[in-house]
């Protein structure tokens, strides 16, 4: 388990080895609260979706899951796409609401970036990457945790450095969203160190 | 009540507020039944096509590769072979399984079909293929002096997909002669490339087993140092190494290793 | 109405460009842009689902209960992207085989959901046409970019045409395989940013700390 999530975090971080949510990563990292809201909301909604999403798949979609019904051969699978966004979507939904009773300044300032968590291809990426690894539920919960602590992670990190970066002397054309770019494909290089770490 | 037109109801239902539970119901049903029925309607009218297509891409890369084998187009005209022999083996005992016909069966369908195959336990699945079907496949083509090459089909699990490929042995069944990979989804750029022709052409000439009988054919990273391995591709670490655990895989006894042994011994 | 018609057109190709002014769509932008014909593909693949899902939404804005609005969107979008994969497997199925999980990824493209939110929800059906099809060409652009940029100095092909003789093939050019891994995508697309900003002033960033340089009249 300990290696699961390990790995979630550095050597197959969503963000910087997959590049996956990488739009959110980018317009939200201008702040570090902002980004460490945004973050945690990753954290929650990976964490619930990735163990939610197996007991569907594992309960509705795969072959034999419908033998209970008498139908024992029918392979759902490959609705699993629609599935997984289907959940998501509907969790986001929920969230939204929450944060827009409970925390309306970070709900303000997530703006139109709250609802396309739904399609931060972090969160799909996670489900699918369950699915491909064949986690059962114990690893699917803790995959979750990780990978959302490994994007959080890098997004904080990114906002940090961005948030310094406001006091550089960048060319204009350069500034803010180019210099953005640069900086994370400088981290992703970074990042690719870990890959040969291994645990044992 | 009055009897309503449909229309005339559906412009009450479009004249409802939004949030109105019917409303809500409604539109979602509507609109999950239109994407239902559009999505599914494509999916089935479109599966002869697709299936054309796999079944064209297979056959095309099976004769592309028989056809680039040295010698291999001089024997199929000797022995005015045109098609390889079929034969459909049950991999337990390496026995042809006489009443299947090799032109029906689906070997595609037997890899996930629970009536046509056996799960492996995780220390026998190098492959990572979660189950190996009962029967499968193989080509054998004669020459005027017996058995000249035997093809068989195999398959496992890459950085991110599944690897399908041809290997071709020589008769004497420790020479590779070709090793055809006609699909896979690994990382475009990298993982891709072991689709390279010039890549799939350094696998021509390995053995597969050692002295001991020990099938060790392993793709290393860098250069090759001996007929028992294959060089690298740089940056697709995973896919190679998918690779090479599934034709260590088939060359087993998990695979063709029954088969072969029999045909070794001049069984058929 | 014609002028306006044509600026949702043209506005997403530079002024609003979805990758580098919107930050939208950019992990495809990143994956794809190894070679030019899977760019090419994936952008008229995008530019398709876009305008269709932008026009569909915007068909029935007006009817979307609140909600339920994220996920029928979602609904919409997911069945367009299996439609299109399915179509693409039917008729263009080497093309697929090599953009394999791809076009699945345009489910989760940050584009189309994002102009759908921003504005298809509130814009009328013609307009919402126009804007998804001038989305798609502004992304298919820069993908176009990169992706000749990174085929033609990390392979020294265009299009799987050999432009730059590589040595292992007895040419002079020696590939540079930075430009097949991820980053290089990152970096091109920062400069390319830059150019655009360059000639673009408009578009740049206010600087939020200036430096201050001291002139003779600050000296006590």
């Amino acid at each position: 388990m300990i290696d699961i999530l390990v790995k979630s975090v550095f050597q197959e971080n969503l963000a910087l080895t997959f590049f996956l949510g990488i739009c959110t990563f980018l317009a939200v990292s201008k702040r570090v609260e902002t980004a460490l809201g945004l973050g945690a909301a990753m954290i929650v909604v990976q964490s619930l979706t990735v163990p939610i999403n197996y007991l569907i798949f594992q309960g509705l979609l795969v072959e034999g899951a419908w033998g209970w019904a008498g139908l024992p051969e029918v392979d759902l699978t490959f609705l699993k796409l629609i599935c997984f966004i289907g959940v998501i979507a509907a969790f986001v939904q929920i969230l939204e609401m929450s944060l827009d009773r409970f925390a309306p300044s970070l709900h303000q300032s997530l703006g139109v970036f709250l609802p396309l968590i739904t399609v931060n291809c972090a969160i799909l990426g996670g489900s699918l990457f369950m699915v491909d690894r064949r986690y059962d539920f114990t690893e699917s919960v803790v995959y979750g945790i990780g990978s959302g602590i490994g994007w959080a992670l890098a997004i904080a990190a990114f906002a940090a450095i961005r948030e310094r970066l406001r006091y550089a002397d960048v060319p204009d054309g350069l500034r803010g969203l180019g210099l953005a770019f640069i900086v994370t494909g400088l981290m992703s290089m970074g990042f690719s160190a870990f890959v040969g770490v291994s645990l044992p | 009540m009055s009897h309503k037109s449909p229309l005339a109801l559906w412009r009450r239902f479009l004249a409802l507020p939004n949030d109105s539970r019917a409303k809500t119901l409604g539109v979602a049903f509507l609109v999950s039944l239109v994407a239902a029925i559009a999505v599914s309607t494509t999916a089935v009218v479109l599966k002869p096509r697709q299936d054309a297509h796999i079944q064209a891409v297979r056959e095309a890369k099976l004769a592309a590769m028989i056809a680039t084998l040295p010698g291999l187009a001089d024997v199929m005209r000797e022995t005015g072979a045109e098609t390889l022999e079929t034969a459909i083996v049950a991999l337990d005992t390496g026995a042809i399984a006489p009443g299947i016909d090799a032109a029906q069966f689906d070997f595609l369908a037997a890899q996930t079909d629970p009536a046509q195959s056996q799960p492996l336990a995780a220390a026998n699945d190098i492959a990572l293929i979660g189950q190996r079907p009962d029967f499968a496949p193989v080509y054998l083509l004669r020459g005027a002096d017996g058995l000249a090459l035997v093809v068989l089909p195999v398959y496992g699990k890459g950085y991110q997909s599944m690897i399908r490929a041809y290997l071709a042995l020589h008769a004497d069944l420790r020479t590779i002669a070709a090793l055809s990979i006609y699909e896979q989804g690994e990382t475009p750029g990298l993982g891709s490339r072991i689709s390279d022709p010039a890549w799939q052409a350094l696998w021509a000439g390995k053995q597969t087993a050692d002295a001991q009988g020990q099938v060790t054919i392993t793709v290393v990273r860098g250069a090759a140092t001996s007929a028992l391995e294959v060089d690298g591709i740089t940056g697709a670490t995973r896919s190679t190494t998918g690779v090479t655990n599934l034709v260590r895989f088939w060359l087993g006894n998990q695979g063709f290793g029954p088969f072969l042994k029999r045909l070794k011994a001049g069984e058929f | 109405m014609r002028t306006s018609s044509l600026h949702h057109l043209t506005a997403p190709l530079i002024d609003n460009n979805p990758v580098t002014l919107q930050m939208l769509g950019i992990c495809s932008a990143l994956a794809v842009t190894t070679s030019l014909d899977t760019a090419l593909i994936m952008s008229l693949a995008l530019i398709g689902v876009l305008a269709a899902a932008s026009t569909l939404i915007s068909l029935i804005r007006r009817h979307l209960p609140a909600s339920i609005r994220l996920v029928v969107q979602i609904t919409i979008i997911a069945s367009l992207v299996i439609v299109t994969d399915q179509l693409l497997r039917a008729f263009a199925f080497e093309i697929s085989q090599r953009l394999s999980v791809f076009v699945g990824l345009i489910v989760t493209n940050c584009i189309v959901l994002g102009r759908a939110e921003s504005f298809a929800m509130h814009n009328p059906v013609w307009p919402s046409f126009l804007d998804g099809v001038g989305n798609g060409l502004g992304y298919g652009l820069i993908l176009m970019i990169v992706a000749t940029i990174r085929e033609l100095l990390g392979s020294g092909t265009l299009f799987g045409m050999t432009v730059l003789p590589l040595t292992s093939d007895g040419g002079w050019f020696e590939p540079l395989g930075f430009m097949l891994l991820a980053p290089s995508a990152f970096f091109i697309i920062g400069g390319l940013v830059w150019a655009i900003r360059t000639r673009n002033p408009a578009q740049v960033e206010a600087n939020d700390f200036p430096i201050v340089t001291q002139t003779a009249e600050d000296q006590p």
